[in-house]
C-alpha cells in the first residue's frame, strides 16, 4: 500500500475535555472505538470540518484537508466525505430517489465511480425509491443514508455509530449491509463505535481511545491481542482474531478446516470455497492452556504455542497472551491455574479451544454471542 | 335593507385587496430574510434587529403612521430623496397605503416564518453540507422548503393584517376613496355620515366574508403542504 489513506493529528479544546488524538485510517474499515466520552464523534467532526481544531493536520490520500502550520481549512462542503449518522436525517420533502440523487447531483462534473444503480443493488433500495423517508423503518432509513452518502461519490465514508438507534435484529441486517458496500466500492471508511461485536466484525484497522486520546492503533487482530489496553482486556468478553484461509471445507464432518500461520483450527461450518480468508473469533474465557499435550479431549482444536505475556486482571484473573503458530490469542485464567501449571511467559503450552466456541467471520455468516 | 354593494362599496374592497397584496409581495421577501437573520444568524446587535422587527407589534398604529410620515414624507430622510430620484411619492397615494399596512404586519410575518424556522432541523443543513451543498444551496434546497409552511402562513396572516390596518393607514396615507381607503377606512368614513350605519354594516360583512375565505384557503395549503413534505 502507498500513502496511508488518512493521517489525523488534531488537538482540541472542549471546555474541561481536551482532545488531541493521532492515527492513521487505512483502505477497508478503520474502527474508532473506546467509551462513550472518548472522543470518538468529536474526531469525526474535526474530520468532517464541522469542528476546528486548535492545531495539527489532516490529510486525505494526497490532498490536505486541514493544516493549522499551512492555514489550510477545507470547507465540509468540499471535502467530498460522506458522513453517516446515527439517525438518518433523510429530507423529509424528498422522496428516497431524492434523497439518494441529492449528493449524486451536487457531484457533477467530477468523476463518479459509484453509479445509482449498483447501490441501489448493494443496499436493496429499488423497492423503497419512490416512498418518502417518514414511510420507512429505522433500517430501511439508514440503508438511504449510507447510499446517499456513497452516491455524493465521496473519498472517505464517516460512519457514526450507525446502528445504535436500531433493535438488535436490524443490527445484524445493516451490518451485513456494511460488510456489502465495503467490499462492493473500494471505499475507506472510519467507523465510531462502542461495540466490539461491530467491531470484530467490521474492523480491518483497530484505534482504541479514551478521555480523548489514542491509546492503541495497529491492524485488528494486533491490537486485540495486545493485553495492556484494559478498554480489552479487562472485558469478560476480552477477545482475540485469528485471520486465516479456509484450506478444506471437509463437509464429512461438519467441519471447517483453517489455516492460519503454522497453525490448523477446526471451526463450525463456514461455507466459504477454499482460500476464502476468515477471521476467527476466539473468546479468551474459551481458551484452556495445558502444560503437556492433553490426550482424549473432546475438544478439537489443541494447538501448540507459547505463553508471550501474562497480565493480572482488576477481577482478580490473569489474562495471558500466546503466539500459537504465528497468531496471537488470549486465555483467562485463575491465579489459582497459573501457580498450580506454574505458567510463565516463554513457556510452551498447549491452547485447547472446542471448535463450536470459534466464531468465524470476514464477508458473512456472524451471530452475536457477545454484547449488542 | 338592500344587501347588493355599491359601486363605492365595492371600491373599498377593490382598493383593500390590491394595498394588501402588494404590502405581502414587497413584505415576504424581507420577512423572509429577517427570519433567517434572526433564526440562524449569530452576530452581535441581533437583539436589537430583532427588537427592531417587533416595535409596529408593540407601538400603537397612529405611532408608526407618524413615524413613517416623518420618514418617508416628502421632506423626510427617506421620502425626500424616494421624490426627487425616482418620483415616487409615498404620502397620500396607494403604495403609501401598502407601505403603512405592510409595516404593521411584518412583524406576525417575520414570526410566523421563523417559528417555522427554529422547528427545521439544523441537522439537516449539515447532512446537505456533507452531501456537497454550498450555503445559499442549502437555503434553497432544504432550509426554504422546510419552512414553507411557515411562509405560507406568514403570506396569509400577512395578507390579513394588511386588510384590517386602520391606524398607520390613516395617518400615513389619509383616507381617499379608491386610493387608500380600505374596508375599515370606509367603515370608518360610514359610520362618521349620519345614518351611515347599515353601510358600514354592510362592509363589516364583506369584511368577514374575506377573512373566512382566507382562513379556509390557508388551512387547505396547510394541509396540501405537509403532505408534499412529508411531515
Amino acid at each position: 500500500m502507498s500513502a496511508p489513506a488518512l493521517t489525523v493529528g488534531i488537538k482540541k479544546k472542549l471546555g474541561a475535555f481536551a482532545l488531541d488524538v493521532v492515527f492513521e485510517g487505512a483502505a477497508g474499515v478503520t474502527v474508532l472505538f473506546g467509551p462513550s466520552g472518548a472522543g470518538k464523534s468529536a474526531t469525526l467532526a474535526a474530520i468532517a470540518g464541522v469542528l476546528a481544531p486548535d492545531g495539527g493536520r489532516i490529510t486525505l490520500g494526497d490532498d490536505v484537508l486541514y493544516d493549522r502550520a499551512g492555514r489550510i481549512v477545507l470547507k465540509p462542503e468540499a471535502r467530498r466525505i460522506g458522513w453517516v449518522f446515527q439517525d438518518a436525517r433523510l429530507f423529509p420533502h424528498l422522496s428516497v430517489e431524492g434523497n439518494l440523487r441529492y449528493g449524486l447531483a451536487r457531484a457533477r462534473g467530477r468523476p463518479a465511480p459509484i453509479a445509482f444503480d449498483a447501490v441501489v443493488g448493494v443496499l436493496g433500495l429499488a423497492a423503497l425509491l419512490r416512498r418518502r423517508p417518514r414511510d420507512l423503518s429505522g433500517g430501511e432509513a439508514q440503508r438511504v443514508s449510507i447510499g446517499r452518502a456513497l452516491l455524493s461519490q465521496p473519498r472517505l465514508l464517516l460512519m457514526d455509530e450507525p446502528l445504535s438507534a436500531l433493535d438488535a435484529a436490524r443490527k445484524g441486517e445493516i451490518l451485513a449491509f456494511i460488510e456489502q458496500v465495503r467490499d462492493a466500492f473500494a471505499l475507506p471508511i472510519v467507523y465510531v463505535t462502542h461495540s466490539l461485536t461491530e467491531t470484530v466484525r467490521l474492523a480491518d484497522r483497530l484505534v482504541v481511545m479514551e478521555a480523548g486520546r489514542v491509546v492503541g492503533e495497529g491492524t485488528l487482530s494486533e491490537v486485540l491481542a495486545r493485553a495492556d489496553l484494559p478498554l480489552l482486556a479487562e472485558r469478560t468478553d476480552a477477545v482475540a482474531v485469528v485471520e486465516g484461509a479456509v484450506t478444506d471445507p471437509d463437509p464429512v464432518r461438519d467441519l471447517t478446516l483453517v489455516r492460519a500461520g503454522e497453525g490448523v483450527w477446526l471451526c463450525p461450518p463456514l461455507n466459504k470455497p477454499v482460500g476464502a480468508p476468515v477471521r476467527l473469533v476466539v473468546l479468551a474465557r474459551d481458551v484452556i492452556l495445558a502444560v503437556t499435550e492433553p490426550q482424549g479431549l473432546s475438544a478439537r482444536n489443541v494447538l501448540p504455542g507459547r505463553i508471550e505475556h501474562m497480565t493480572p486482571r482488576r477481577d482478580g484473573s490473569v489474562l495471558a497472551r500466546l503466539d500459537v503458530g504465528g497468531r496471537l490469542i488470549l486465555s483467562a485464567l485463575t491465579p489459582d491455574a497459573v501457580q498450580a501449571l506454574a505458567l510463565r511467559p516463554g513457556l510452551p503450552v498447549w491452547a485447547v479451544v472446542k471448535s463450536v466456541a470459534i466464531e468465524g467471520t470476514g464477508r458473512s455468516g456472524f451471530s452475536p454471542l457477545f454484547d449488542g | 335593507m338592500d344587501l347588493a354593494l355599491s359601486p363605492d362599496d365595492w371600491l373599498a374592497v377593490r382598493t383593500s385587496l390590491i394595498v394588501a397584496a402588494r404590502a405581502v409581495i414587497f413584505a415576504l421577501p424581507l420577512a423572509v430574510g429577517a427570519a433567517l437573520l434572526l433564526s440562524r444568524g449569530r452576530f452581535p446587535g441581533r437583539i436589537a434587529i430583532d427588537a427592531l422587527v417587533h416595535a409596529p407589534m408593540v407601538l400603537s398604529p397612529v405611532v408608526v403612521g407618524f413615524l413613517l410620515l416623518l420618514v418617508f414624507g416628502v421632506e423626510g430622510p427617506l421620502g425626500g430623496p424616494l421624490l426627487r430620484w425616482f418620483g415616487v411619492r409615498l404620502v397620500f397615494t396607494s403604495a403609501g397605503a401598502s407601505l403603512a399596512a405592510g409595516v404593521g404586519a411584518f412583524p406576525l410575518m417575520v414570526r410566523s416564518v421563523r417559528l417555522a424556522l427554529d422547528a427545521a432541523d439544523p441537522k439537516l443543513e449539515l447532512a446537505a453540507r456533507s452531501l456537497g451543498a454550498g450555503a445559499l444551496d442549502r437555503l434553497v434546497s432544504i432550509t426554504l422548503p422546510l419552512a414553507w409552511p411557515g411562509v405560507l402562513s406568514a403570506v396569509v396572516v400577512g395578507f390579513a393584517a394588511c386588510l384590517g390596518e386602520f391606524g398607520a393607514v390613516i395617518t400615513f396615507a389619509a383616507n381617499i376613496p379608491g386610493q387608500t381607503q380600505t374596508l375599515p377606512l370606509a367603515i370608518y368614513a360610514d359610520l362618521q355620515a349620519p345614518g351611515g350605519e347599515a353601510a358600514a354594516l354592510k362592509l363589516a360583512g364583506v369584511s368577514f366574508v374575506i377573512a373566512i375565505a382566507g382562513l379556509l384557503i390557508a388551512e387547505l395549503l396547510a394541509r396540501r403542504t405537509r403532505r408534499w413534505s412529508g411531515r
